[in-house]
């Protein structure tokens, strides 16, 4: 059966993407999402066999690399993590190709379009399911490859490319840590199967180790590297600029890969590796630094943004930081269950605001909406609980994931434990403003759109509308039903060998007995940052623009999100662009062309043309040559011959 | 099973050479229809001939397999000896597989001389394979050197506009090279007395600063063949000039010449002297990934840029080459062979829209998607794999000798990895370019998807570029026997030795 999940995205893909035109687009749509509602009704059937009734296991395919020890197979490994994972992924990848049925109607590449997404959720399914480093590098590498493609889907748009490729780049350069870090794990553990691994991290866990000069503790220098591909992926605070221009694509894409699954993987990655990272308590402590700085970073950005879209983006960003510092307190089994329960509410956010966008004709810019939340009653209603769920309002989802991340780092009782919290808490009035900002900002006030906007403005067709309704569902009650499992009293059992812990770094457990007053305070902060959002956004419209003056440069600073992309512009692409030039003229023309092989030719060239300069054809200059000639002879015999 | 196999292989392609020349009579039409047929046919079945040693080439041992041996030259002590191991058999069959494909691939393109063109491009098949099948140093001398001069003719006569500054910068750089091997060749033969590649191999014992000087004159001669940094200038300009298939040869085999040389004669024969020039190695290698990728960066013309990306790679094969362990030495033949495929499979790819259009302007491209589709998906593919995705060929080799430089020095591992950034660049920037955007160049509107018989050329290499990215087991299980033989003989006798240095290299005269 795990062959069989595995098998039937590709299966799609290659019948979509390769017979898509002989076919036509009907019947491309009918098989991927045929395919995809299969793969996930046979997710749940996994997911209870294997997370709820113990049943662990791994099936190996067959042999892929063997070069002296450095041996590795093809095959799925199904546990617990792997479960909960193969529901987020093909659940929300079987909901978003039937919403793409009806969102890319009028597209006319659609079996292009549905061949790229299950080809990214057969990747997405070979990441989790992996056994050994090299798997999950191959399905993070193709999760990479399915998103350049799908970001760059209208590639007639300029931003578009740029867009595509800057998201391949800078994940490989989080993929270069990656690599490196499994290289050290293969020189320190001499294998590169994960089960092999973890049964050596304890007899390897004071091993030094020395990378490029720096002599230091193996397994922290490796997990710090492996984190820094996990940075990559999951757009922590360094490595995120790529995401935001991820909406480039169309959002169902977005929705799937930028928000709910692809983003996540580096939280997977960490979640899977934690027999190794419990043992670098070092590497743990950086992991919490960037993610709760992430979470902060990308929150203030998300205060100013106007596109609809790139708001959801930022507060995906700072979500994402929620789970790493969840991961960097050791809660992983938090970090999971924030993952499990953000899938479900940001699929549906981000859908709905395709919904949105699909309404207005196209409008991204909320500048431009406002005044539809009586033309679109449903898509309204249902953004109003993707908006609940994620800022942490009881009883919906994001309530019992988000705070019980909130309290493990509460409870961890560190110095970074505490910068967490903090941070966090502060995200968190601001996650709750700028979603109700979004709300306000689309669907109340007066409509600025244009009439001809206006009277197109309609509800999506219900093939759009199902997949937000179960969504929805899973917004609400993802949490509810999950937190005894993935947090709660069942915990132990449910993850099994799964997750692995320290005993002394039990932070979930810890989580359950914090002082009184900090399970109330993300909820008092969610409540005041919606209420000041409502006095801005509502009661008082001409407030922000006299507030937004009086901080002008606080401003600006967040509206240009930290200015990290003229950073990097200047400090990388432009000089990379400059060199590579300098390089080639200078380098390899004036240089080597010009002292090697040109030159040479040009001096021999010269050389020869003296030369034949002197053959004049007047006999006195012979003569006259032959003289000096015979004097010099004469001369030097008389010289040598002198001392005899 | 015959026991002249290979030189069936080796000569066959001369008996295409030989029907061609003395058979083909009529007008100029008809000679070029039949010297193509025959031509292809030739070299079909050299490929398929070939196949036998896919298939009898016993895995598991280091041994020289299919081994001839006949007097050639008794009174200089020459031999006619052939045969192959799990290190050069490979190099074989890429040889005759990529032949056919340049032969299919010149179908229309090449309009002028054709019988001579089909002449030169078997002939230069005898002499690729004749190369990697030489077991004496002096009949591999022979091939190897002659192996320029097709190449040579190739470029200089259905090259481009520059072809003969091309061809002759070619011919220079790589025959200053040449005369010292031949140098150090006679200087091996003169202390060890013998020619056989066999017994050098397995047992030299050349005093340690004689190797290092022999080291340097071998060096000399296959860096330039590599090509590595700086001696790599010679490489753009040919690939420019010279014709689609002669782009793909060149790519393909001749790059690996050099490499294989490193494997071939300088660890086994120079063990100690090796050792010690690693370091230069491996910074030239590492200044080759970081520099040329950033010069493919700059580049406007489609195959120079992937010219130099081949010259990036090729410093991925040199480390490996280097890191003398297992990882890093199979991934680096590995890499060859895929790159051997890819970048074939790229210069094809550039010559399907040089055909249709005459430019490989980049900028006169854009949008190609549109009017082209089953070329993006091809020439996609190629990309990433030539990005080293895994699933593609290009990810084994390179991640290989990625892992190899790691246990060697991790600094160098980093520095390449670097090349995993840059290459992503430059080929997807590459990519975008070509076939992404707006298609609103007036020219272009027209312009025509592939026909079958392209679809036909990059067939076989589509499957073997995933085949070796899914199970590339079948690939590493020939050359593991050898690969740690060589590896056990050089650490043998690195340890039997004192070391050297390079105070010996002056003092000692």
């Amino acid at each position: 059966m795990d062959v069989v999940i595995v098998g039937l995205p590709l299966a799609g893909a290659i019948i979509a993407g390769l017979f898509g035109r002989t076919i036509g687009d009907r019947a491309s749509q009918i098989v991927t999402c045929a395919f995809m509602l299969l793969a996930a009704g046979l997710s749940v059937a996994v997911f209870f066999d294997v997370a709820i009734g113990g049943n662990a296991r791994t099936t190996e395919l067959f042999t892929w690399i063997n070069s002296g020890d450095f041996e590795l197979s093809w095959a799925l490994r199904v546990d617990t993590l792997t479960a909960v994972m193969l529901i987020v992924v093909n659940g929300v990848s079987s909901m978003v190709h039937v919403y793409s049925v009806g969102y890319m109607s009028h597209d006319k590449h659609r079996p292009r379009f549905f061949a790229y997404l299950s080809l990214f959720t057969f990747f997405m399914l070979m990441l989790v399911t992996a056994d050994n480093f090299v798997q999950m590098f191959f399905g993070w590498e193709g999760v990479g490859l399915a998103s350049y493609l799908l970001i760059g889907f209208w590639y007639e748009k300029p931003s578009a490319c740029a867009a595509a490729i800057k998201a391949f780049l800078v994940n490989r350069v989080g993929d270069i840590g990656f690599a490196l870090g499994i290289m050290g794990a293969f020189v320190l553990f001499g294998a590169v199967g994960f089960d092999q691994v973890f049964s050596a991290v304890e007899s390897q866990k004071d091993a030094q180790f020395a990378f490029i000069g720096i002599e230091g503790h193996a397994l922290t220098i490796i997990c710090i590297l492996l984190f820094v591909g996990a940075m990559g992926k999951s757009a922590q605070l360094g490595l995120h600029t790529w995401l935001p221009d991820a909406m480039e694509g169309p959002t169902p894409v977005s929705a799937l890969i930028h928000a709910a699954t692809m983003v996540t993987a580096g939280v997977f990655m960490l979640a899977r590796l934690s027999p190794m990272f419990e043992y670098a308590p070092t590497a743990l402590e950086l992991v919490t630094y960037i993610g709760a700085g992430t979470a902060f970073f990308a929150a203030t950005v998300g205060l100013t943004q106007t596109d609809i879209k790139r708001v959801i983006a930022y507060s995906t960003c700072s979500q994402l930081g929620y789970m790493f510092f969840a991961l960097g307190v050791s809660a992983y089994g938090g970090a999971i269950f924030h993952l499990f329960t953000h899938a479900f509410f940001k699929a549906l956010l981000f859908l709905g605001a395709g919904s949105v966008i699909h309404a207005m004709s196209n409008e991204q810019d909320m500048r431009n909406m406002g005044g539809i939340y009586k033309l679109i009653p449903a898509t309204y209603g249902l953004m109003w609980i993707g908006s609940l769920a994620l800022a942490g309002i009881w009883p919906f989802a994001g309530y019992f994931s988000k705070d019980l991340v909130l309290e493990a780092a509460y409870a961890d009782h560190s110095a970074h434990g505490g910068f967490a919290f903090w941070l966090g808490i502060a995200a968190a009035f601001m996650t709750a403003f700028y979603s109700w900002r979004l709300l306000f900002m689309t669907f109340h006030g007066k409509p600025r759109a244009s009439k001809e906007v206006m009277s197109h403005v309609h509800e999506s067709p219900m093939v759009m509308m199902i997949p937000l309704i179960v969504l929805a569902v899973g917004a609400v009650f993802s949490g509810l039903l999950g937190y005894n499992y993935f947090v709660g009293d069942l915990r132990v059992e449910f993850w099994g060998e799964a997750l692995f812990v320290l005993p002394e770094n039990d932070t979930i457990e810890a989580a359950h007995h914090v002082p009184g007053w900090v399970p109330w305070l993300p909820f008092v902060v969610a409540v005041s940052g919606i209420g000041l959002a409502w006095l801005f956004y509502v009661a008082k419209p001409d407030l922000p623009q006299t507030f937004a003056n009086a901080v002008r440069p606080l401003y600006l600073f967040s509206f240009n999100k930290w200015y990290f992309d003229e950073l990097y512009d200047a400090l990388f692409v432009r000089p990379a662009m400059a060199l590579g030039r300098k390089l080639w003229k200078a380098g390899d023309g004036a240089i080597i062309d010009g002292f090697g092989p040109d030159g040479v030719a040009e001096s021999t060239r010269n050389l020869a043309q003296r030369i034949s300069a002197l053959q004049t054809g007047y006999v006195y200059h012979y003569a006259f040559v032959m003289l000096i000639g015979v004097v010099g002879l004469v001369t030097w015999y008389f010289l040598t011959q002198a001392g005899v | 099973m015959t026991d002249q196999m290979l030189s069936i292989i080796t000569f066959l392609p001369l008996v295409g050479v030989f029907f061609i020349l003395v058979f083909i009579r009529g007008d100029e039409e008809a000679v070029a229809r039949n010297s193509r047929y025959t031509a292809l046919w030739t070299s079909l079945v050299t490929f398929a001939v070939s196949l036998t040693l896919w298939f009898g080439f016993e895995r598991g041992t280091p041994e020289f397999q299919f081994v001839e041996e006949y007097n050639w030259i008794p009174s200089l002590g020459l031999t006619y000896r052939m045969g192959v191991d799990g290190i050069s058999v490979l190099f074989v069959l890429l040889s005759t597989l990529l032949t056919p494909l340049c032969i299919l691939a010149s179908w229309d393109s090449v309009k002028t001389r054709v019988r001579e063109y089909m002449v030169a491009f078997l002939a230069l098949e005898t002499l690729m394979v004749g190369m990697f099948c030489a077991l004496d140093f002096m009949l591999f001398y022979v091939f190897f050197e002659g192996v320029l001069i097709p190449m040579f003719l190739i470029i200089g006569i259905w090259g481009g506009a520059r072809r003969v500054y091309a061809a002759f910068k070619f011919f220079l750089y790589t025959l200053l090279g040449s005369v010292l091997m031949l140098l150090a060749i006679m200087a091996i033969y003169f202390q060890t007395g013998t020619m056989d590649i066999v017994t050098l191999v397995s047992n030299a014992q050349i005093p340690g600063n004689m190797q290092l000087w022999l080291w340097l004159a071998f060096f000399a001669s296959f860096a330039v063949k590599v090509p590595m940094w700086p001696v790599h200038t010679w490489l753009p300009d040919a690939h420019v000039e010279a014709p689609t298939a002669g782009s793909v040869i060149l790519a393909g085999v001749l790059l690996k010449m050099g490499a294989y040389g490193f494997l071939r004669f300088s660890l086994p024969i120079m063990p100690e002297a090796s050792a010690y020039f690693t370091p230069l190695v491996f910074t030239l290698s590492i200044i080759a990934v970081i520099y040329t990728s950033l010069v493919a960066l700059a580049q406007e013309d489609m195959k120079k840029l992937i010219a130099y990306s081949s010259v990036a790679h090729m410093g991925f094969v040199t480390i490996g080459i280097f890191t003398m362990n297992q990882q890093g030495i199979e991934g680096a033949i590995f890499q060859m062979l895929s790159h051997g495929i890819v970048s074939g499979a790229l210069f094809l790819c550039v010559g399907v829209i040089y055909d249709r259009m005459h430019t490989r302007e980049i900028d006169r491209y854009g949008g190609l998607v549109e009017r082209m589709p089953a070329y993006s998906v091809i020439f996609i593919v190629f990309t990433l794999a030539s990005v080293g995705l895994p699933g593609t060929g290009g990810f084994v080799g390179e991640f290989l000798v990625l892992v190899g430089a790691f246990q060697a020095n991790t600094l160098v591992a980093l520095l390449a990895a670097s090349g995993m950034v840059l290459g992503a660049a430059y080929m997807l920037y590459l990519y975008r370019r070509v076939i992404f955007g707006r298609l609103t160049k007036e020219d272009l509107m027209t312009i025509l998807d592939m026909n079958w018989r392209e679809k036909a050329v990059f067939a076989p290499l589509l499957v073997i570029v995933l085949w070796m990215g899914i199970y590339p087991v079948s690939f590493l299980d020939v050359m593991s026997a050898s690969v740690s033989n060589l590896i056990e003989n050089y650490n043998a006798t690195l340890a039997a030795s004192d070391g050297v240095s390079l105070a010996s290299l002056w003092s000692d005269k």
